[in-house]
């Protein structure tokens, strides 16, 4: 039997001619937590013979810090969209060429040549999202909550005590700013002092600060409200149907998530055949049904019907106006972005 | 020629020599170097900056949202509580461990050793794992809250998502640390002496301040630093089982390190650690001489 895998694995390698593997039939994944189907790796493996080892992280800072301190070793990572053009001017990307791939015919033409790398010669898209507000509507006897941040900073009393804040500084410093009316990366004290003011009174009426087991405290009913992101509540409403999202009015974050080779990348042949791999309609769908985020590849006919009926996967049109970018912050904005965090939590 | 065996005793002692120097001397040094330069544009360092002590001033000094220069506290407070936390976990190390240990040598040397396996055994798992067992156990559907707030007269009691979690999660991370130093000294305890102590009329509690505790002293000693020092930098369980709600000197460590990417104020505040452990161990260092004398 096992040999019968690897006669398999061979034969499917062979068969790809689109690139030269490297000697080591191994790949090192760097990609956020609970991000990617594993089941989808074995798959992978049995088509190429490339072993996947998979790493998680929880921020784009931490992928960051692991780049600059250029002792961490793997050949794919998933940036998001505004740290991108940081990543390319430090020479810490190395060139793919994703319009030469053999699967570039796949991507959606909303997606290609995006403004963080205009001819995408570092990265090819994976999946995108909004970062906005989930709420379980039981705690509110099943009515509808408004579509603002200000059921986040100044809740309902039902949803008081039961309210998760992302962990994040940059995340719930946006926020706040969007329903501040302040501009994001802002480099004004008296800016940061008002936003500072609003955690702090924000502070009390919450449960917790996490960024991980989004889903399984959603789902479990250990919080009400979490400031979190559009695929995890899609998936925990799988397990609790009472769970709804909302894209505030104000601003809903969005982040564009992408594949790209770091410059040290032990791998980087086995890092195209892998990009490429991805940009295959069927294992682009595999993805988008397994953790609930939609891609930038046409394959919405292989879309879970289960997915298909949920505001937070398929967004009204008539919300598009909603979608704030997220930008890079400057260095005085992320001295002041820290200013507040250590006040908040010191 | 003349001095040869100094010369042998130099050159046997070259590879610990050389690993220290190596694995300890030069990431210390290059930690201190780095704390006195300036962040680089988009993270890491600026090796080109001029040193300066300005990451130590900001500990203490910083300007206000309103522009004025005012005495900021709270690096102090993180300091503080981290302090009071290491310490607290220390008290209940010793509070759970001693009887432990005390039992412990008493057994039988079979029983002993399948007591010493056991207590070694949660170290086979990732300390990350053992918390989140934690935080199950701890959570409003977990058994010990129900528990709890089935007797509690005061209605609902909140167990996790605060000090008093950390300081649970702590204390079970870190309780073999205290237990094994002090059976390490009760095994070799005479235990005549005890008898001694009884016949001369001392009661159990005098018995215990008077005899076992001083003998134990420098078990109590090794494993107090082996459980305050790392405490002192834990960051994974106040994060997890204190609800990210107030932040501990290895928290901020770790945000100056990944997203305020700030290494050179991380690394400022490592080197504050660093001194404050080593103000922790002299002090324990002079007492204990004082007390040989």
């Amino acid at each position: 039997m096992k040999k019968t895998i690897i006669g398999l694995a061979l034969a499917a390698a062979t068969a790809l001619p689109a690139f030269a593997q490297d000697a080591e039939k191994t790949l090192y994944f760097y990609n956020w937590t609970d991000y990617y189907p594993v089941e989808l790796l074995a798959k992978f493996e049995t088509e190429t013979g490339i072993k996947v080892i998979l790493d998680g992280y929880d921020s784009n800072d931490t992928l960051l810090a692991k780049l600059q301190s250029g002792g961490a070793a793997y050949d794919v990572i998933v940036p998001s969209d505004y740290v991108i053009p940081g990543l390319i001017k430090d020479g810490l990307l190395l060139k793919i060429d994703t319009p030469a791939m053999a699967n570039y015919v796949h991507m959606k033409d909303a997606f290609k040549n995006p403004d963080f790398d205009p001819t995408q010669e570092y990265t090819a898209p994976y999946l995108w999202g909004v970062t906005g507000l989930a709420y379980d509507s039981a705690a509110v006897g099943g009515a509808e909550i408004e579509q603002s941040w200000k059921e986040l900073f100044d809740p309902r009393p039902e949803f008081v005590g039961k309210i998760a804040e992302l962990d994040t500084a940059s995340d719930v410093i946006l926020a706040a700013s969007l329903y501040l009316g302040i501009p994001q990366c802002t480099e004004s004290n008296e800016d940061a002092k008002r936003i500072l003011e609003l955690l702090e009174a924000q502070k009390p009426k919450l449960k917790m600060y996490s960024s991980d087991s989004t889903v399984d405290r959603m789902a479990s009913g250990e919080v009400a409200m979490y400031h979190v992101w559009n695929g995890a509540t899609a998936r925990a409403t799988l397990q609790r149907d009472t769970i709804r999202f909302i894209y505030p009015k104000e601003g809903t974050p969005m982040f564009r998530d992408n594949f790209a080779v770091p410059a040290n990348a032990p791998h980087p042949e086995n890092a195209k055949i892998f990009i490429n791999w991805m940009m295959a309609p069927e294992n682009a769908a595999a993805v988008s049904n397994a953790i609930a985020y939609a891609n930038a590849i046409k394959s919405d006919e292989f879309l879970d019907p289960k997915w298909r009926a949920m505001d937070a996967i398929n967004m009204p049109e008539d919300y598009a106006p909603r979608l704030v970018p997220t930008m890079d912050c400057g260095p005085a904005a992320r001295e002041l972005r820290d200013k507040i965090w250590t006040r908040l939590k010191g | 020629m003349t001095d040869r065996p100094a010369l042998r005793r130099l050159g046997l002692l070259t590879p610990a020599l050389a690993t220290i120097a190596v694995l300890i001397g030069v990431p210390l040094a290059l930690m201190f170097w780095i704390s006195l330069l300036q962040k680089g544009d988009s993270g890491g360092v600026d090796w080109a900056s001029a040193p300066s002590l300005g990451n130590y001033i900001r500990l203490v000094w910083e300007e206000d949202f309103d522009g004025t220069m005012i005495v900021n506290t709270s690096y102090l407070i993180i300091l503080l509580r981290s302090v009071l936390q290491a310490a607290v976990t220390t008290g209940l190390c010793l509070l759970f461990g001693l009887p432990v240990a005390l039992w412990m040598a008493g057994l039988s040397r079979g029983q002993r050793e399948i007591m010493l396996l056991l207590i070694t055994i949660p170290f086979w798992t990732n300390l990350l794992v053992r918390n989140y067992a934690w935080l199950i156990i701890l959570r409003e559907d977990g058994w010990l809250s129900q528990l709890v707030n089935s007797l509690s007269p005061v209605g609902p009691v909140q167990l996790l998502y605060n000090d008093l979690a950390v300081a649970i999660g702590l204390t079970y991370s870190f309780l073999p640390f205290m237990i094994l130093p002090l059976y390490t000294v009760f095994e070799k305890f005479d235990w005549r002496l005890l008898e001694a102590a009884h016949d001369l009329g001392a009661p159990r509690r005098r018995a215990l301040r008077r005899v076992v505790i001083p003998i134990a002293m420098p078990g109590i000693a090794a494993g107090s630093l082996l459980v305050f020092i790392p405490c002192l930098g834990a960051f994974v369980t106040p994060a997890l089982l204190g609800g990210g709600k107030t932040l501990m000197l290895g928290n901020v460590i770790q945000m100056q390190f990944a997203a305020s990417r700030n290494w050179p104020f991380g690394a400022a505040l490592s080197v504050v650690l660093l001194a404050l452990m080593l103000v922790v161990m002299v002090a324990m260092a002079i007492w204990r001489n004082r007390r040989v004398k």
